[in-house]
């Protein structure tokens, strides 16, 4: 949240603010380098927590993927989702049970856009760790290697906006920002202990203002958007040509997407510039998973649709940076009525921590346009459509038996603002619990200082 | 927006005061601002542009058109503490922005009235909102003072300012020892030295040029300094120019509220103990993401609050003991807070007020955590914002007597899915009508086999 000393500082943050990428893990670069090379080199080491095998009954449940079951029965066991239904589901023996009665629960929600670790708090220089903004392309970095896995804004995010996964990109600065990484939300003393199990990876990319801006100011190549474009085609070109005899990390994230192994997460606001993105996707030959900050998506809902793209929103920031002038809070209505994927993202610390909200005024300001869009739907913009984007969603982001189990019961409404996670479970564990102080973590940075422990 | 718009907006600009309407809402959901909670089944009144009676039970004034609220919230409109409305356009397109001067030779004098633009779209933003006044502070940005900041109303019309020079702004803590040179120390010091050369040059006549005798009356109850206006005063002073010791003169005087930007606990112990240098001081304090830690001192020392209400994290090391229970406690402990600081266009839009607000009563729901009644929640942004401001009774409340601004809203109006349905200022209905929501009617279809989107307005 901006404080009026940073007042400032923060409006040329905003200017850089929004960027894209994702992790993955168990990428196969077959297509580039001949020799052994390891493609998962920083492999995940989290384990699922112990949890015991529970039955949430009597809950308003949305699984997720659209549906809604009033007074439902969800079943989780040893990680995993082991049945979602109607009140007469069956509870098998040495369940404990958890009367949801006037509660709701949805899956574990996912953001896609997020720079805890990277830029954690408190947000001093020496954490500044998001862009490497030395070079308009850094496709060799990966977010995964500045992870600071003691941010607290972990726990907020789990504590207050019930997210169990997210993706930590590489900020906004380059052209091509580097591969993205994706975490469990769970407290770990390394990185690869909250690296999810399998996710793939993503390469951030950015449109627009600030790859220009950033370089245009260092008198460098790109200071205009078709300098931005002329710098990606070349480097893309580049990757392509490379023979593979000698490692180059830049050129194995590029080949990674190319292959397909690798997703791409594109920061870019302006419909004009997604339009291109597209043509330059086919030109080199990938494929764009979702536009992130796309608050333009609304005006070519319909290329967005026939290209199946996803788009990761915000519900209503607007007017901060000239390609945002034009964001509405129809937004994600009109990207939703128009068939195409919505995600809605947070690329904040605090926002994060109320995804629930933003989706529910986006809803709201389809429901005043016109347009309707049921609760069921809406919660599928923060938990499937997010995990799809990513390439997880055969693991989480719904209530379906075999998934893992990453649920929230909420005390009331998820879409009202009156409504706070109550329990959050990672893999069946429960990790946070509202009635339960201890079950809440406090990362080592705050141990010992002002408000340890507190209830934030 | 369209030629034929802007001639109906100046229209409507140029006869808004007559355009005040006399009308009575009856059978609403009322919630006053003042704190208490909401009733159902009540009735306001509104003559000449100002409240004339809000609750149950309330009678309609013969031939007074009377409007069917059932199903309706109706509120006074929101006072937005803390903002920058009026004084941006694209925040990251500096052409734009107004809100901080880092290159001015100053900083205290600066003054926010003749940057304001009622015409940003962020003005109408946050009026379709339900926000019908604001504070509106520039940012420290040269020295440690922001300079004076104005009250203003969100009308759709060419006048904002409703008290020029309502405030000054000083920021100490981290913000302040950056721009003192690098340390609180140096910060205090230059702000103990500024206040002192203000108390010197308002009290000592040989330094005060041949200033004209009389003050220069501008309509507010703070008229410029004689001297402001003599280019004849010369004076030995080593820190501030003249300009920025004028200003700060009815800073020490107690005449012009000193609006104090600190976070950290030991940092408002430091602020309340200047009241015992300089008693005249009539200060607010601004952040104090720490607060609730010296909650007790500042309600003894009767300063009032204005908070970010979500502030969880630490993102810095003066925020360490930030927590969304932070107002609850201070309100708990008897301090007068208001949420503001959110001057955003991003999650901390001031917008999102109420938002912000309901998540205040959310708290109440969760076991240790501190919250706000829905009454104090809404009071938060309304009626205490503007007692703040020094307009207690008479803005952010409806109460006999009071202006005429009120929300009609098609919920209740700290939940997300609530919209304000009609707008009123001073009496005066509101338009509807901005930058946005046209672009929504443009994009509401993409059918552009007969003409281009150009031509669809």
């Amino acid at each position: 949240m901006t404080t009026i000393r940073t007042a400032l500082a923060a409006a040329s943050a905003l200017a850089l603010a929004a960027c894209a990428a994702t992790p993955g893990s168990d990428t196969k670069s077959a297509s580039s380098t001949p020799a052994a090379v390891d493609a998962n080199p920083y492999p995940s080491t989290y384990r699922p927590y112990p949890g015991t095998p529970t039955a949430l009954v009597g809950a308003t449940v949305y699984d997720g993927a659209g549906g809604r079951i009033e007074n439902g029965t969800v079943l989780f066991a040893d990680g995993k989702v082991v049945g979602i239904g109607a009140a007469d589901l069956a509870i098998p023996a040495g369940y404990t049970r958890i009367d949801g009665t006037g509660k709701y629960v949805t899956p574990g929600v996912i953001d896609i856009h997020s720079h805890l670790g990277d830029y954690p708090t408190p947000s001093v220089e020496a954490h500044s760790d998001g862009n490497e903004a030395t070079s308009p392309t850094t496709p060799e970095v990966w977010a995964e290697h500045s992870v600071w896995p003691q941010d607290p804004g972990f726990t907020r995010a789990l504590a207050n906006g019930g997210v169990t996964a997210l993706q930590i990109l590489p900020g906004s600065a380059n052209l091509m920002g580097g591969r993205a990484v994706t975490l469990k939300n769970v407290p770990s003393r390394t990185m690869q202990g909250m690296k999810f199990p399998g996710a793939p990876y993503s390469m951030k990319m950015a449109c627009g203002e600030n790859p220009k801006r950033v370089y245009g100011s260092k008198g460098r190549m790109p200071s205009t958007r078709m300098g931005n474009l002329a710098v990606n085609r070349q480097t893309w070109l580049n990757a392509k040509a490379d023979d593979g005899k000698k490692r180059n990390l830049a050129t194995e994230t590029l080949k990674g997407v190319l292959a397909g192994d690798i997703r791409i997460q594109n920061h870019c606001y302006r419909a004009d510039e997604m339009a291109i993105v597209l043509d330059m996707a086919k030109e080199m030959g990938y494929k764009v998973a979702a536009f992130h900050h796309a608050v333009e998506s609304y005006k070519i809902a319909d290329l967005l649709r026939e290209n199946g793209v996803c788009s990761a929103v915000w519900a209503d920031w607007y007017g901060f940076k000239m390609e945002s002038y034009d964001g509405i809070p129809e937004n994600a209505a009109f990207i939703h009525n128009a068939g195409a994927c919505v995600v809605i993202h947070s690329d904040d610390e605090n926002g994060i921590q109320r995804l629930n909200q933003e989706a529910a005024k986006a809803q709201a300001a389809g429901r005043r346009s016109g347009i309707q869009i049921s609760d069921a739907d809406v919660i599928r913009w923060i938990t499937l459509n997010a995990a799809t984007a990513m390439g997880i969603a055969d693991v989480t982001g719904s209530l379906a038996p075999g998934k893992m189990a990453d649920v929230v019961l909420w005390n009331g409404d998820p879409l009202s603002v009156y409504t706070r996670p109550e329990k959050v479970w990672v893999d069946g564990a429960l990790m946070f619990d509202a009635n339960d102080p201890k079950r809440r973590p406090v990362s080592d940075f705050e141990l010992g200082q002002p408000g340890e422990g507190d209830v934030k | 927006m369209s030629v034929r718009l802007l001639l109906g907006a100046a229209l409507l600009a140029l006869s808004a005061p007559a355009m005040a309407q006399d009308f009575a809402i009856t059978n609403a959901t009322v919630a006053t601002g003042d704190g208490s909670e909401p009733q159902d089944g009540a009735t306001v009144v509104v003559r000449a542009g100002k409240v004339v009676a809000a609750g149950r039970g309330v009678a309609i004034p013969a031939g007074m058109q009377a409007v069917d609220g059932t199903g309706k919230w109706v509120t006074p409109g929101v006072f937005a503490a803390m903002t920058n409305l009026g004084l941006f356009d694209a925040g990251g397109v500096q052409e734009s922005n107004d809100i901080g001067a880092r290159n001015s030779p100053f900083g205290a004098a600066l003054d926010v009235v003749p940057a304001l633009n009622p015409a940003s779209q962020h003005v109408a933003v946050a009026r379709n909102a339900g926000i019908t006044r604001a504070s509106v502070f520039g940012a420290p940005s040269s020295t440690i003072f922001g300079g004076q900041g104005a009250v203003v109303d969100l009308g759709a019309d060419n006048r904002m300012v409703v008290r020029p020079r309502a405030f000054q702004l000083v920021t100490l803590g981290e913000g302040g020892a950056r721009l003192a040179g690098g340390s609180r120390t140096s910060a205090h010091a230059l702000f103990r030295n500024a206040l002192r050369e203000a108390r010197q040059y308002g009290s000592d006549a040989r330094i005060s040029g041949g200033g004209r005798p009389a003050p220069v009356q501008t309509g507010d109850d703070i008229p410029i300094d004689p001297r402001l206006v003599d280019n004849t005063t010369a004076r030995e002073d080593v820190l501030l120019n003249r300009f920025d010791a004028a200003a700060l003169v009815p800073v020490v005087n107690g005449t012009q509220t000193l609006y104090v930007n600190v976070e950290r606990a030991s940092d408002i112990l430091s602020v309340l103990a200047l009241k015992r240098e300089f008693p005249r001081l009539k200060m607010v304090i601004v952040g104090a993401s720490e607060g609730w830690r010296v909650a007790s001192e500042l309600a003894a020392a009767g300063v009032p609050v204005i908070a970010q209400p979500l502030n969880d994290l630490p993102a810095s090391f003066e925020q360490l003991a930030a927590t969304q229970s932070n107002v609850g406690r201070m309100v708990a402990a008897g301090v007068e807070v208001a949420l503001g600081g959110l001057a955003g266009t991003t999650g901390d839009q001031p917008a999102n007020l109420t938002q912000f607000a309901g998540n205040l009563v959310a708290l109440t729901k969760v076991p240790g955590a501190s919250g706000l009644s829905w009454g104090k929640a809404f009071a938060a942004i309304s009626s205490v914002p503007a007692d703040i401001a020094g307009y207690g009774g008479r803005m952010g409340v409806l109460a006999p007597g009071a202006a005429g601004d009120l929300v009609v809203w098609d919920g209740d109006p700290l939940e997300l899915a609530s919209a304000p349905e009609r707008i009123f200022i001073d009496g005066v209905e509101q338009p509807r009508v901005d930058h946005r929501t046209r672009l929504r009617d443009r994009y509401r279809d993409l059918d552009d086999r007969d003409q281009p989107k150009a031509y669809d307005w």
